[in-house]
């Protein structure tokens, strides 16, 4: 609650304004029963109708009066909140941006995006609306009290008799519903995620008929939603209508006790009447004060939960003052390199050399460390032991910017972002220029597909490339690195559903590039064939290296790799030769 | 192609549609009882918080202008019991609706949920998943309030500004009708505040659902913006978005927060003229001064109702474009659906025919022509040509993903357009390019193969496809739970877990479109012969690009623009010197340069 005060203390003459706006609005508000109980005091009891059209002005004009400093405490809380909560919003998701993979790799996006949008708009209602609704019922409860004790504190002693079981029942309710609203929250993001992934899976679904159990699932999840709001509910019932009743009674209090003491002479029927104001005036802050606190636990929970996001610190910085490489050529050394993740070892004195312009092919069964080695270049995750060198600095020295920006990674997983195709070819560099976006997608071999479709570079495509064949969107997020036009290019597994056909193209096309290093992570022999040096991986060990040549003259499982794939080759080479 | 991105507004209606409040309102229906039940109740409760005020006049005009102490206090317990009854009155009416809107939320979301269910993957294809489930949770939550409010504010509300104003106009027309004098005006005024405050409101809901939009992407995109260190750019363009959608908030607000305020003079000035109004009666007619006191009260009463009205009117404005959303895909037919008639398909054997097949996607660009080939019993099929040559809608046409637009395809002999859906796909196992995992542990995910699976099959199918052992490396084994895009495993890890899924099938008719591409060639090889054996005598349709797994098929298909080029096993192909030759040998020729 504090941190979110902290966000609205910068705008703190934006919030003042509404709140002396407030306090007119409450000291208006408390004229108007005084002169009601004049107008019956003394205009309709006493008969001094000259000073009514006087008391009659000026009621409407502390009506209007109201309306204006009504209008200004609404809006301008609005205004400051929004401001606020902006600053908020904004702070979260360019930190959620700075947060480095592994924090992805453990958070569900439903999770972050529910953080981004609901928790704030929860604040966002609390410090635009709430806050200051609940600093205007506390000075009306407290004003009300005073007035109520000036007018006949006798009467006042009375009704105040009933306020600790308002209060004993509003806290009760607001503790009982804010494990209500717990659950249910909780169980809607479940809900949601039932959902979220049918949907986002409905091909498996269907592919295995799996509709019924679907709907199965979803409606166990939703019946407990549904038990959980009756629960809720259940809960409002009870309580509402016992704080209800109890604010009835103290009006009856008033009617009946106050009554007596009219009769007894104690006080006037004006006194009577305005004492019966003063009590609405403490009797709605009560009613909403289940309402009230319920918000502030909301908020106070989603505050919770954003800034323990916040508190992360991204455990993969810049350093304080960063180094640059002299020049940048795309010069790469691993050095000892080992990675650990959760005791296991995922990488293991890695070591390789690739000089400017030339390539480096790493192979190696499923799940052996080879995208683990193309996330740690980029510094998307950090080494646990040894060093990246790049262009004769420590990935570790250089500025985290800087480092990604001299190298460009294709990813085994493609995403593109709903846009048009030009705009994801040029995602990497915004200035680029219909040439270059047509050059790079010449040498990714998409160009004559893009321009086969009605839009061409117009056409929109949607999330995860919707609509795209596998081998469209590897080659669109090539193009897209291509574009980039750094030094250093790193493939993983980027090529894995094109046809031998393009990819054959599409390597003679990243040869022609001058100066361009490569680290290409691929299982077909086709794609690493060419390369300086091949690495072969074996549960984050390298267990054979050197070129294809002295691979295959070595006849190990490089040998046995190439023979699996090429098994008839020779066959063929015998037939059609 | 996609329909919509973050940058577009989302169409929305804007008339006023009583058609939708009609079709909402009938989800009533079946709780006629409550309904009925809450609104027998509700006088109690309204007449509580219209007596209260009336014992206030009592109280003064009667007994304590006539000093009778204990008529007061019996006029008090009476206003005690009546209390009480409203508080029990009150609470049964709280809990019974709330359970009928709560019941009726929970049928439109299982009616919806099971409707998309039943849609085509087209109108998957076309809309971001975010959208689809923006409608099943929050478009649904939104009407919460409708149900509960149409019974418990708008009728008893409307009752009570009707006897309130009976009253009045009982007690005292005159002054009844100067009380009244403002209503007009401020009825006028406040849908016009309403009417613009829609549009606003419209307009702000399409904002956030934009910023939503971006959101999910940059979240789930955060690699590639990292990679190519766009945060700045991205920042930048989310703040656009943000500030947009507090421009359109406080657009909206500025209309919205006068409101209050209109009310606020209505009630002062139309107080200040009853007072007026009411003294000049008193000194002409005489009025006793209870009237006055309590005429002051029914208007406090008068002014609340009409503004929860006029909330209400905005709850279901708001209301209406969730229900809308909602109706609009409860109305889109499900494009395949089992014809009446359709039988269960009985055990496949699996031969498959397609006679002259044409399709097209919604877009209208034709991708398959006049195909037609007939696939024997047990024959596992290698589909080849380059990507985008229709080879997926070839094999997403068997499994009924899609309706053919011409000829036919026979399974075993039966049209598919006359089996059911289910008993099809129940029989068939597909493995898509992306694989995709449930979040849950992993013996979950393969079991989602076949329900009733034993852990010993799962484990045997996982073994089978040489996933067993870097499934036991991970910290809980089986039990390691992996969410939507398989946090911590490799896309080969992912493609395993998959095809052991589809292993434990055991289905007649495997497909396997690109499902190894992530998996290394020495695996690969292991898991062929696992799958060969697994399936053997079963009919298979594989694609890939790797020519040891194509050579392995029984016969092979090119497929060029479309159509079906050459259909042959590997040596007739290669001997025929056509089109697979020329894509044999660019391998060749590549490995040779």
């Amino acid at each position: 609650m504090k941190r979110i005060l902290k966000y609205a203390a910068k705008y703190k003459v934006l919030f003042l304004i509404p709140t002396m706006a407030m306090m007119v609005f409450v000291v208006l508000d408390l004229l108007n029963p005084i002169i009601s109980r004049r107008i019956i005091d003394d205009v309709i009891l006493k008969g001094e109708y000259h000073i009514l059209a006087k008391l009659l002005l000026l009621l409407v004009a502390i009506t209007i009066g109201k309306a204006v400093a009504g209008y200004i405490r609404e809006f301008m809380f609005d205004y400051a909140g929004s401001k606020a909560v902006k600053d908020i919003r904004k702070d979260l998701f360019d930190h959620i941006q700075s947060m480095p993979f592994e924090f992805f790799d453990k958070t569900n996006t439903g999770e972050i995006m529910s953080r981004t949008t609901e928790d704030v708009n929860n604040i966002w209602q609390v410090i635009g609306f709430t806050f200051g609704f609940f600093m205007e019922q506390i000075l009306f409860f407290v004003v009300g009290i005073i007035m109520m004790f000036i007018t006949e504190w006798r009467l006042a002693l009375a009704c105040l008799a009933l306020i600790p079981f308002i209060g004993y029942y509003a806290i009760n309710l607001e503790k009982k519903i804010g494990e209500a609203y717990d659950k249910i929250s909780d169980q809607n993001a479940v809900l949601n995620t039932t959902a979220q992934e049918n949907i986002a899976g409905v091909r498996l679904v269907k592919a295995f008929g799996r509709e019924k159990y679907e709907i199965s699932k979803f409606f166990k999840e939703n019946e407990k939603n549904y038990a959980l709001n009756i629960g809720r509910a259940k809960i409002v019932g009870d309580y509402y209508p016992k704080i209800e009743f109890l604010t009835n009674i103290v009006m009856l209090v008033v009617i009946c006790i106050g009554g007596y003491m009219v009769i007894r002479g104690y006080m006037t029927i004006g006194d009577l009447f305005a004492f019966n104001w003063y009590v609405t005036m403490i009797v709605w802050p009560m009613r909403l004060m289940g309402f009230m606190t319920n918000n502030f636990a909301q908020c106070s929970a989603s505050a919770k939960k954003i800034f323990a996001i916040m508190d992360i610190e991204p455990a993969i910085k810049s350093p304080e003052s960063p180094a640059k490489p002299r020049r940048s050529v795309g010069e790469l050394s691993f050095q000892k390199v080992s990675l650990k993740y959760e005791k296991n070892h995922v990488l293991k004195d890695i070591n390789f050399h690739v000089k400017p312009g030339e390539t480096l092919a790493i192979m190696g069964a499923t799940g052996s460390g080879k995208s683990s080695i193309s996330n740690l270049i980029g510094r998307f995750y950090d080494v646990s032991e040894g060093g990246i060198i790049l262009d004769g600095v420590d990935i570790r020295r250089m500025d985290l910017k800087d480092l990604r920006r001299s190298i460009s990674v294709v990813m085994q997983d493609t995403f593109l972002f709903s846009d048009t195709i030009e705009e994801n070819i040029k995602f990497g560099a915004v200035d680029a220029t219909r040439e270059q976006i047509v050059a790079a997608a010449k040498a990714a071999c998409i160009h004559d597909f893009v321009e086969g479709l009605e839009l061409g570079y117009r056409t929109v495509i949607g999330e995860r490339g919707v609509g795209l064949s596998g081998g469209q969107k590897q080659r669109i997020a090539i193009a897209r690195a291509l574009l980039k036009n750094s030094r250093l290019l790193v493939l993983d597994d980027a090529t894995s559903a094109l046809d031998m056909e393009t990819e054959y193209q599409l390597q003679r096309a990243l040869k022609s590039i001058k100066g361009l290093t490569k680290i290409i992570i691929a299982h077909r022999i086709s794609a690493v064939k060419e390369a300086n040096e091949i690495l072969l991986l074996d549960k984050g060990v390298v267990v054979e290296r050197g070129t294809h040549q002295s691979l295959l003259w070595k006849k190990g499982r490089y040998y046995e790799i190439y023979r699996q794939q090429y098994k008839d080759i020779d066959a063929v080479e015998e037939e059609v030769i | 192609m996609s329909v919509n991105t973050f940058k577009e507004d989302e169409i929305l209606r804007e008339s006023f549609d009583l058609k939708i409040i009609i079709r909402l309102l009938s989800y009533l229906k079946d709780y006629k009882l409550q309904v009925l039940k809450t609104l027998g109740l509700m006088p109690i409760v309204i007449s509580v918080t219209l007596l209260n005020p009336y014992f206030m006049k009592l109280g003064i005009d009667k007994y304590i202008a006539d000093n009778d102490i204990n008529g007061l206090f019996t006029l008090g317990i009476i206003a005690l019991v009546i209390n009480v009854f409203g508080m029990m009155a009150y609470k049964v009416t709280v809990v019974t609706m709330a359970t009928v809107s709560s019941k009726i939320l929970l049928k439109i979301r299982q009616e919806l949920f099971t409707h998309i269910q039943r849609l085509t993957l087209s109108f998957f294809d076309s809309r971001p998943v975010g959208k689809v489930l923006a409608r099943i949770i929050g478009d649904v939550n939104s009407l919460n309030q409708l149900f509960t409010d149409s019974v418990t504010v708008l009728i008893p509300d409307a009752i009570t500004l009707v006897t309130i104003a009976i009253i009045m106009l009982i007690i005292n027309y005159r002054l009844a009708l100067m009380a009244l004098i403002m209503l007009p005006a401020l009825i006028i005024v406040m849908f016009f505040i309403q009417i613009s405050c829609r549009k606003r409101w419209q307009q702000y809901r399409k904002k956030s659902s934009n910023l939503n939009a971006y959101i999910h992407e940059d979240y789930s995109g955060i690699r590639v913006v990292q990679s190519f260190t766009q945060e700045n750019r991205r920042s930048s363009s989310f703040s656009e978005l943000s500030n947009s959608l507090t421009d359109a908030f406080l657009k909206a607000v500025k209309m919205a927060d006068g409101f209050w305020p209109v009310v606020e003079l209505s009630w002062g000035v139309g107080s200040a003229v009853v007072f007026w109004y009411g003294v000049r009666l008193l000194q002409v007619e005489g009025i006793t001064i209870g009237v006055l006191v309590a005429f002051i009260g029914y208007i406090g009463l008068f002014w609340r109702p009409i503004m929860k009205l006029s909330n209400y009117y905005n709850i279901l404005l708001t209301n209406m474009a969730g229900a809308e959303r909602i109706f609009e895909i409860m109305d889109i037919e499900p494009g395949i659906v089992d014809e009446e008639g359709a039988i269960d398909i009985p055990p496949i054997r699996g031969s498959v025919v397609f006679k002259d097949v044409t399709f097209s996607y919604d877009n209208g660009d034709t991708v398959l022509k006049n195909v037609s080939f007939e696939i024997k019993e047990g024959e596992t099929i290698a589909l080849v040509g380059e990507t985008g040559a229709g080879k997926t809608t070839i094999v997403n046409l068997i499994s009924r993903f899609y309706e053919t637009d011409i000829g036919s395809i026979l399974i075993d002999g039966y049209d598919v357009r006359k089996i059911t859906s289910e008993s099809l796909r129940s029989q068939m196992a597909v493995m898509m390019q992306d694989s995709f995992l449930f979040s849950g542990s992993i013996k979950d995910n393969i079991r989602y193969g076949r329900l009733d699976a034993t852990d010993d099959e799962i484990i045997e199918a996982a073994k089978a496809v040489q996933a067993h052992d870097f499934i036991l490396q991970l910290e809980k084994g089986y039990d390691t739970g992996v969410n939507e895009r398989g946090t911590r495993l490799s896309a080969g890890q992912r493609q395993l877990i998959a095809l052991a899924r589809a292993v434990l099938a055991k289905p007649k008719l495997l497909i396997l479109d690109e499902a190894t591409s992530s998996i290394d060639t020495e695996t690969e090889v292991l898991v062929q012969k696992a799958i060969n054996q697994l399936l053997a005598g079963r009919t298979s349709f594989v694609i890939a690009h790797r020519l040891s797994t194509i050579r392995n098929a029984d016969r092979i298909m090119v497929v060029d623009e479309g159509t079906i080029k050459e259909i042959g096993s590997h040596q007739q192909l290669l001997d025929k010197k056509g089109m697979y030759y020329e894509l044999y040998m660019a391998q060749y020729r590549f490995l040779s340069e």
